[in-house]
């Protein structure tokens, strides 16, 4: 199966570079800014500034012109910076826009009236089409929106969407009807019933949300700006305060020169939190675009975030934590036969059998005995049915068969001579308590032993329940079985509780109970049975091979159809949060460098005394406000990469985190700008 | 420090963690309604008391009708004391015949005693009647501390209950915090004052020859009541020889005792706690210091044992106690060093100006730390009179907004909105929507938290700009310079962080200090009240999450230093540039450098 992977895109590739910095000019335009109220008072800082600049040109101002217009290009700079971040973030995802809109190109639809293929059509256009139409879709067309197969199936390439080009088989009932504007139908042919009208479908859905166009801002991304607008009301009246109090400082020590406009408007903007403000909308955009890039389509940003919360998930057994299918993995002898008598007559038994199960007997008895045999032009084969509830072959004019315990039972005690062994209860009964499926195989009248057939929990599974647990999540498992096999394999795979023989009426229940608890549940599914559970999930993650009514339910999309992607998903919500939280306490930790830096040099002409505050040793008043500034501007950019990559996520209990992060970014960033500054002042120093 | 000091220091902070606990829980069953051991005599009284009222103790208050029961109430005592003020003169019990307060001054204390301020532009002794001081500031020194208290009830029943609206009854909360928990004690702390000397009677002053006439250099006042200067800004002086003394008289005990209970702080006396006859013994002082944190380190204890993690009171306990602590530690610090400008004269040691010798250094330190910590204001040591860095001490307690212990209730209460915005970051930190005792932290809870924690640090920065930039107020300093500025400060950050004590220095019974201290209170207390109850209210309506491995513990080591760090990085990012110009160029210009 070959695959487009969705290639991570280098942060700084150059077309993409090009076309953010055109970008980033264009979000200077206040109409746009607003939406960061942060750092449009930066830019009304910098239009300040300028002013200032443009006095001290004319003399207006006592303040030399190359630092008021040093001071000016550095706060343009810092918002320029921050617009570029946003930019840059959504280049990305445009990029990946544009490559969609293409498969959206204005294809045309053949419209029925009835849902037969003999009736007649008109060809109308795409966008003409409406909910509940009903169109043909014939081999080498494109599919011209959002609908289910209600007749026929057909081999579908679903390239365009999941990147993914093997094709998949869509057809009429069951689990596979769902299929997607903009994929085309390879063969045969379908007849669709549209589900969404144009503008609404998947492909719009997922275009605007890549482009970020419809990109709202989550609860959590709102309740972090209401602090950083108060921070920066709080800073600026801080600032509106030194003028008053350096004006009766003048007064009351008989000389100096109250601290400048210029002067004050810079500390402004080194003490609002322009650092977190300016990679803000990068983070979150950034952060559907990293999903994006595994293949999974979040339909909000709140969706992402409630994945960082989930406590509890719900798997389902088959395909997440087993393999899809059983494997047989020994070979029990009774009534006194040898382990390769009872290899031989499995082998035999399974011959014919093609399903999964089978093949795995016949390719164990291989392994371990090293038995090949084929099937002989006389033997007639027996398939499994409903009614003998067995299967096997008739070859020799000896009969070998396979089944259920109780079917071999009823078989053989038709044989003549035919007898159970006395042992054969006790290794059934034994292989059943531990989890799997025991299949009795018997040569005509003679029970030769028990095939331990067995679910296969999927290899490092437990590792990452493991790491699972420990950030607190709890794993449920789902599944069809029957308690007593549930259990084992729940054991297994340590999961911390399970929910067997499952239906979808018990799944909505167990949900509503533990949301009920208080708990966050994020689950997985695909059937149209697990739509209601879905919808009732706070995250609900629908694989896209799924049914229409499974993926309208979800709000995150796997284009995979991997269920084990919630365990990714859930990271990135993590990592959007901790990414937030991190540089928000990086950017207020730099402050009290920044105090330093300034009020010496600020206060220095009326209190030469407050010299012992220059800590850092600047080597003048400008230069030291002037390090401050490009301090806090150049800090945006170098902290893109990592407000796009996010915080690196390390599974651990909560406290330890904190602490981790703490050192990093709030012992990180008290000192890092003390040397920051430092080092730029030095520079300056070399230039001037 | 020597030893004894050092001893009664450890000895205050023992007995001040032995009494949290009992009266922790004693509260918590005060505030559940459940029976205590004084419930046999007060139940029937509060039975009483409900029906004259007509309040039905069932009926619960969603956070609207809470909070606007609790502003109706506050309004309706403000009218009523502001009137009392205005008409003293025509009132009984004036022995002295002390003549009505003016409206500005009326109006600034009216609000001041509502808001549990106690700000007092005004001497005790010479501007209020008995009538005024029992009737008037005595009440509201009862009823200004049960709403701090009920305010904070509200909030914890917002943490603990789920999916609901109710937050309690107002009416009931008063009436119980009253009632049970202010009134015995007070009781009981005024009979032991008594014991002690403090005065406790209606009568006339007394006028008593010296023994041995003195002199004094007083300050001469312009008609404003401003100090005169000359040329070069130092106050002009006269010279007064005094061969008799008056000595005031009250019911001093009966108000001592709520004053410091409630964090009040409103002195009978102008000399506050610095007075024989408000604080006669060092005995009396230990006492007074403990009545001070009674309450609020009690509060903490209650707020454990109502959400049922009793680590969790313990857990802000340690964060109040080690910022508490520290203030104490840095103030003796600075005390012990002394005054440089003294020590060239040849006077080395403690700078003892403005101290009483009674109390010693220790006991002028934790007075002075515990009264500002708190927002009592009550105080028995002159702040104006401390060294530079020493004064910062008191004045960074009240800038940080008053949670070292804070007020009753309202240092709980703010605390605790602190505590939302400190779990907030630590929740993003992690990765996780930020939860506190089980509650999702949301827009609201920030917006709410926000108001609580910068009403007042917004109010002194706006009003400490429009000071320094008017005339009138900045007239008022009796010292030019950066310790004149430091006064200014002071007063206002007094006022809108709802502490009251005074730097002194500052003559405040101006215009200007009178009707912006007015906004200032008002704005301070109400603001972060109601937007505690809004929050509350929001609380209430959540479910629960039960905490997993996930979720950040906030009952242990790392969240409580998180949360000090919280406060301290947050107040000194506001108040840097005012410190620097204050007292810490003071500072260094007195060390010379």
């Amino acid at each position: 199966m070959t695959k487009q992977t969705q290639q991570p895109q280098s942060v700084f590739n150059g077309d993409l570079l090009k076309a953010a910095v055109i970008d980033s000019l264009r979000k200077l335009d206040p109409r746009t800014l607003w939406r960061n109220p942060v750092m449009l008072c930066v830019e009304i800082a910098s239009l300040i500034t300028v002013v200032t600049f443009a006095m001290s040109l004319t003399g207006a101002n006592t303040e030399p012109a190359w630092f008021t217009g040093a001071v000016s290009l550095w706060l343009w700079l810092t918002v320029l910076f921050s617009t570029f971040a946003e930019a840059l973030a959504e280049g990305r995802g445009k990029a990946r826009a544009a490559s969609l809109r293409k498969s959206r190109t204005d294809v045309t639809a053949k419209l029925l009236g009835t849902p037969e293929f003999t009736s007649s059509f008109t060809t109308v256009g795409a966008s003409q089409l409406r909910k509940n139409d009903l169109i043909l879709v014939e081999a080498n067309e494109m599919i011209a929106g959002d609908g289910d197969v209600v007749a026929g199936a057909a081999l579908v390439n679903e390239s365009a969407v999941t990147g993914e080009s093997a094709p998949v088989i869509r057809e009429s009932g069951g689990d596979r009807s769902a299929v997607t504007g903009g994929t085309t139908v390879i063969s045969s042919s379908i007849i669709i019933r549209i589900t969404a009208n144009p503008g609404e479908t998947f492909l719009d859905k997922m275009i605007g949300l890549i482009e970020g166009a419809k990109r709202r801002k989550t609860p959590n991304e709102v309740a972090l700006e209401v602090l950083l607008i108060a921070l920066t009301v709080v800073f600026l009246l801080v600032c509106a305060n030194i003028s008053p109090l350096s004006i009766f400082s003048v007064t009351a020590a008989g000389h100096g020169t109250p601290v400048s406009l210029t002067i004050l408007v810079a500390l402004f903007v080194c003490l609002a939190p322009t650092t977190i403000a300016a990679l803000l909308p990068a983070i979150g955009i950034a952060g559907m675009d990293r999903l994006f890039q595994k293949n999974v389509i979040a339909l909000s940003g709140r969706a992402i975030e409630a994945a960082g919360d989930v406590n509890v998930l719900l798997l389902d057994k088959t395909g997440t934590i087993t393999y899809g299918n059983r494997e047989a993995v020994a070979f029990v002898p009774v009534g006194g036969h040898s382990e390769r008598d009872v290899a031989e007559a499995a082998l035999m038994a399974s011959l014919a059998d093609e399903t999964p199960e089978g093949r795995s007997v016949v390719l164990l008895a291989q392994r371990k005995y090293d038995l090949v045999r084929e099937i002989s032009t006389t033997a007639e084969l027996v398939e499994f049915s409903a009614e003998t509830r067995l299967s096997g072959i008739n070859t020799d004019g000896i009969r070998y068969r396979k089944g259920a315990s109780d079917s071999i039972v009823a078989f053989v005690k038709k044989q003549e001579g035919g007898h159970i062994p006395r042992d054969l209860e006790q290794v059934v009964d034994k292989i059943a308590r531990g989890g799997a499926t025991p299949l009795v195989v018997c040569k005509d009248g003679d029970v030769y032993g028990v095939i331990n057939l067995k679910d296969i929990v999927k290899s490092g599974i437990q590792e990452r329940f493991l790491q699972l647990r420990s950030m607190g999540i709890k794993t449920v498992m789902i599944t069809g079985d029957n308690p007593l096999t549930a259990a084992a394999i729940a054991a297994e795979a340590q999961v911390d509780d399970f929910l067997a023989q499952a239906k979808p009426e018990e799944k909505l229940r167990l949900i509503r109970e533990y949301q009920e608890a208080g708990y966050m549940v994020a689950m997985t599914g695909d059937g149209t049975n697990d739509a209601p559970a879905l919808a009732q999930a706070d995250v609900a993650v629908a694989m896209n091979t799924g049914t229409q009514p499974a993926r309208e339910a979800a709000n995150i999309i796997d284009l995979d159809s991997n269920p084990t992607k919630l365990l990714d998903i859930v990271e990135v919500g993590k990592q959007i949060l901790m990414t937030r939280g991190n540089l928000t306490t990086f950017s207020i930790s730099n402050d009290i460098a920044k105090y330093f830096a300034i009020i010496p040099a600020a206060l220095l002409s009326i209190y030469p005394q407050l010299g012992v505050l220059n800590v850092m040793h600047l080597a003048s008043p400008f230069s030291a406000i002037l390090s401050a500034v490009i301090f806090n501007a150049i800090i945006i950019p170098m902290l893109v990469p990592l407000a796009l990559k996010g915080t690196k996520f390390r599974p651990m209990p909560a406290e330890k985190l904190l602490i981790h992060n703490l050192l990093i970014y709030g012992l990180g960033g008290i000192i890092a700008p003390f040397v920051g500054i430092k080092i730029i002042d030095m520079v300056i120093g070399l230039m001037v | 420090m020597n030893a004894s000091e050092y001893l009664e220091t450890i000895i205050f902070f023992l007995v001040l963690l032995a009494v949290t606990k009992p009266m922790g829980f004693y509260m918590a069953h005060v505030y559940q309604g459940e029976r205590t051991v004084l419930s046999f005599v007060l139940a029937p009284c509060e039975k009483v008391i409900y029906r004259i009222s007509g309040v039905t103790p069932e009926d619960e208050m969603d956070w609207k009708r809470y909070a606007l029961s609790m502003v109706l109430f506050n309004l309706v005592l403000f009218g009523g004391l502001f009137t009392l003020l205005m008409t003293q003169h025509l009132l009984p019990l004036n022995p002295q015949k002390v003549p009505p307060f003016t409206w500005q001054l009326a109006l600034n204390t009216a609000v001041s005693f509502v808001t549990n301020t106690n700000w007092q532009a005004y001497a005790g002794e010479q501007a209020a009647s008995y009538f005024t001081q029992m009737v008037g500031l005595a009440v509201h020194n009862f009823v200004s501390a049960a709403t701090g208290m009920a305010i904070l009830i509200a909030l914890i029943r917002g943490f603990i209950r789920r999916k609901t609206s109710d937050l309690g009854n107002f009416w009931v909360d008063m009436t119980r915090g009253t009632l049970y928990i202010l009134l015995p004690i007070s009781l009981i702390a005024a009979i032991f004052l008594v014991s002690q000397g403090v005065i406790q009677n209606v009568g006339a002053y007394k006028t008593v020859p010296l023994i041995q006439s003195t002199n004094y250099d007083k300050p001469k006042l312009d008609g404003n009541g401003a100090p005169l200067k000359d040329a070069k800004g130092t106050p002009v002086t006269e010279n007064v020889l005094v061969t008799e003394v008056t000595i005031p008289m009250g019911p001093v005990a009966s108000q001592e005792a709520i004053k410091e209970l409630g964090t009040n702080g409103g002195g009978f006396f102008n000399a506050n706690s610095a007075h024989p006859y408000e604080n006669p013994t060092p005995l009396t002082n230990f006492v007074e210091i403990l009545l001070i944190l009674l309450i609020p380190a009690g509060l903490t204890s209650t707020f454990g044992v109502m959400v049922g993690n009793t680590r969790q009171g313990w857990g802000m306990l340690a964060a109040m106690l080690f910022l508490l602590v520290l203030a104490f530690g840095a103030l003796q610090w600075a005390e012990s060093a002394g005054n440089p400008l003294v020590a060239k004269l040849g006077v080395t040691g403690v700078n003892r100006e403005g101290k009483d010798i009674r109390f010693g250094l220790a006991g002028s330190s934790l007075f002075t730390v515990g009264t500002t910590g708190t927002s009592c204001g009550a105080i028995n040591t002159m702040h104006d009179s401390l060294t530079p860095l020493g004064g910062m001490v008191p004045l960074s307690l009240i800038l940080t907004g008053e949670v070292v212990f804070g007020g009753v209730g309202s240092g709980l209460y703010t605390m605790l909105a602190f505590a939302v915005i400190a779990v907030f970051v630590s929740g993003l930190m992690i990765g996780r929507t930020p939860e506190y005792l089980g509650k999702k932290v949301e827009v609201r809870e920030m917006w709410m938290s926000i108001l609580v924690i910068l009403t007042a640090g917004v109010t002194v920065l706006v009003l400490s700009s429009i000071a320094m930039i008017t005339p009138a107020a900045v007239a008022s300093m009796a010292n030019p310079g950066a310790h004149g500025l430091s006064e200014v400060l002071y007063a206002i950050a007094s006022m809108a962080n709802n502490n009251g004590s005074a730097f002194a220095g500052l003559n405040a019974n101006v215009n200007f200090y009178n009707l912006s201290g007015f906004l200032a209170m008002t704005l301070g207390r109400y603001v972060p009240a109601v937007a505690i109850l809004a929050m509350a209210g929001s609380l209430a309506e959540k479910k629960y999450v039960p905490p997993s491995l996930g979720t950040l513990p906030t009952d242990r080591a790392p969240f409580v230093i998180w949360l000090v760090l919280v406060i301290v990085i947050i107040g000194a990012l506001t108040f840097f540039p005012a410190l620097a110009l204050g007292p810490i160029v003071e500072h260094l210009t007195m060390g010379g450098n």
